[in-house]
Order: C-alpha cells, then structure tokens, then sequence
C-alpha cells in the first residue's frame, strides 16, 4: 500500500526558527546569520560592524570547540553565548532556541550569529534570522559562487573580504561576481578589508538602512 | 554530517506514518541545491533502522536538477556551471527548481498479506 507524505524533511527545524523569528520581532532584535568558510573573517567582520553600530550588539558563536571567538567578543565587552556542536557541522533552530535563553537580550537590537566555518550545511538550516549573510575572502579564490551555489542562491548579501589581497592573488572580480547574481540577481555584493577598514563602513550603513525596526 | 539529523526526521516521520507496519519503499525528493547526499542518508537510514519495521526498506532517491528561468528571456532551462541560457545566451535567472527537499511518498506491506 502506498501512502503519499510529501512532507519537508526540515519541518521540524522550520517551527523552531518560526518560534525564534517571533521572538526576534517580538524584541525588536534584527537577527544576522553570518556564514562562510573556516578563516574568511567572520569573527573580524562582527567585531568591525558592532564597533560601527550605535546601539547595543550581541553574538552567538557556533564553533565545533573553543570558546575562542567568544573570547574575543567579551574583551570588548559584547555580550556572547558560545555554542558548541562537538562536531555538528552546522547550527540548526533549536540550538538558537536555547542560546538566546542564556542571553540578556532585553536591550539589545542586533544580533549576529557567527555560523560553523562551513559552506555547505549551515545553508539549508533557517535558524529564524532576518538576514543570511556570505563572506568569502580573496585567497580562497574566486570559483567559491561556482562550487557551492546552495550557499550563494540563498544570501542577501555577500561580502568579499581581505581586497587587500586582490594586488597579491589571482583573483577573477567579474566571475566571482557573476557566479552569485547568476542564481541570486538581489544579493547585494560588499568588497572590504577588516585589516585596512576598506569598504567596512559601506557595508555597516547599509546594514543599518536594512534593519526593519530602525 | 547534517544527514544524521536530516534521517533521524525520516525514520520519526516515516515511523509515525506507517503506524508499525513493515515499510517497503520511502521516496525522497532532493533537489541539487540542497546540499544532501544520498549515499550518506543511505548510510545513517541503515545504521539507525537496525531491528525497526523499518529495516531493510529501500529509499528512492529522486533526485531534482537545479532549472532556471531566465532573467531575460524568461524560458526554462537547466543551467551548467556557466550558467549561460541556452536561448538568449544572457547570463543567470530565477530558481524554479532545485532546492526540494521532502518524503513523497511510503511503501508499506499490507496488513492482510501479512497475516
């Protein structure tokens, strides 16, 4: 006997992050998902647009182990909660949901969640954010938009960062380009340097001109 | 290593739906932007269904090519890694298909047979 399902696997993730995006709006807390490969300056960027903003910022950092990041983010004082997934490869809506509990969140009206260093999980898990953010850097090259098209169809923006590089690296700007509006003709495309500060603040006001509840 | 908890969700879904019956079939629909390997949920549903009516059913991998609608042209195409329309040669379009992700459908043994 055959029984028709049709049923979305993620459903069970798709509620939670319906939960947290409520929550979210609730506190007006516009909500980043930032995600990008091991090293291509997640955690810098985080730390140069919350030292741009001008109201109160909080983190959450997904890493496999270490509380490094997190380390980093309390040194300026950002409020933080480290996830650790002990080997998870992506962070998924309940593990938000629990996060934002240990978070003191009442003031707070940015919060950027720094995703496992992966290109591939963390795309197809909502976590309730308002906005899915790429950073790719110019030493991985320029066919990144090429070999994870999952990723790039899906973000509002990306960001290219270590331009700084650009003088040092073979690095196509008009393919890269091309490879992220092929399937994503409204991602917005940032070229930055979180070491020279080029093109950061760029970035940060157009951050701000987003956030709904500004 | 996301297919570990993407097969847990089948085996819940799968096992509340086939109410104990033993399943046959479980028909999975995957598009290729949803970045889930077959082999790999192969791998888990096996480990995982061990002395389960589940165990031993066959999963059906459809998979579901990416297909694009042209920025320009607007007609239908499914696009290689130049992601070039083959009518208009402009390049890109709109994701019509290829983020699919669900169970269609279930095999299960029928009850009067079995018995």
């Amino acid at each position: 006997m055959k029984i028709e399902i049709v049923k979305n696997i993620l459903d069970a993730n798709d509620q939670v992050a319906t939960l947290n995006r409520e929550f979210f709006d609730n506190l007006k807390v516009f909500t980043i998902n930032i995600m990008s490969s091991p090293g291509a300056g997640k955690t810098s960027l985080i730390l140069e647009t919350i030292f741009r903003l001008d109201s109160l910022a909080a983190v959450i950092e997904g890493d496999v182990a270490s509380s490094i990041d997190s380390e980093k983010m309390a040194e300026f004082n950002i409020p933080v909660v480290q996830i650790n997934t002990g080997g998870n490869c992506h962070l998924d809506a309940p593990m938000i949901r629990e996060a934002i509990k240990k978070l003191s969140i009442s003031n707070v009206r940015y919060l950027f969640i720094e995703n496992i260093g992966n290109l591939i999980c963390p795309a197809s898990f909502d976590l309730g954010e308002h906005m899915k953010i790429a950073i790719s850097s110019v030493p991985e090259g320029d066919d990144k938009p090429y070999k994870y098209p999952g990723l790039f169809s899906k973000v509002n923006a990306v960001i290219l960062n270590k331009i700084d590089l650009l003088p040092y690296v073979s690095f196509d700007l008009e393919r890269f380009k091309n490879g992220i509006t092929a399937m994503n003709k409204d991602a917005k495309i940032f070229l930055l340097s979180c070491k020279t500060k080029e093109g950061i603040d760029t970035w940060v006001e157009w951050l701000k001109s987003e956030n709904p509840y500004k | 290593m996301h297919e570990l908890a993407v097969t847990e969700e089948v085996i819940k879904t799968v096992t509340e739906v086939s109410g104990g019956k033993r399943v046959k079939t479980i028909e999975l629909v995957i598009g290729d932007l949803s970045s889930f390997i077959d082999e790999s949920i192969q791998f888990y549903f096996e480990l995982l269904t061990k002395s389960t009516p589940l165990e031993g059913a066959t999963i059906i991998f459809k998979r579901v090519p990416v297909k694009l609608r042209c920025y320009n042209c607007q007609k239908e195409f499914n696009p290689d890694e130049t992601y070039l329309c083959p009518y208009c040669r402009s390049i890109g379009g709109d994701i019509i298909e290829g983020r699919e992700f669900y169970i269609k459908s279930i095999e299960v043994e029928d009850e009067d047979r079995d018995s």
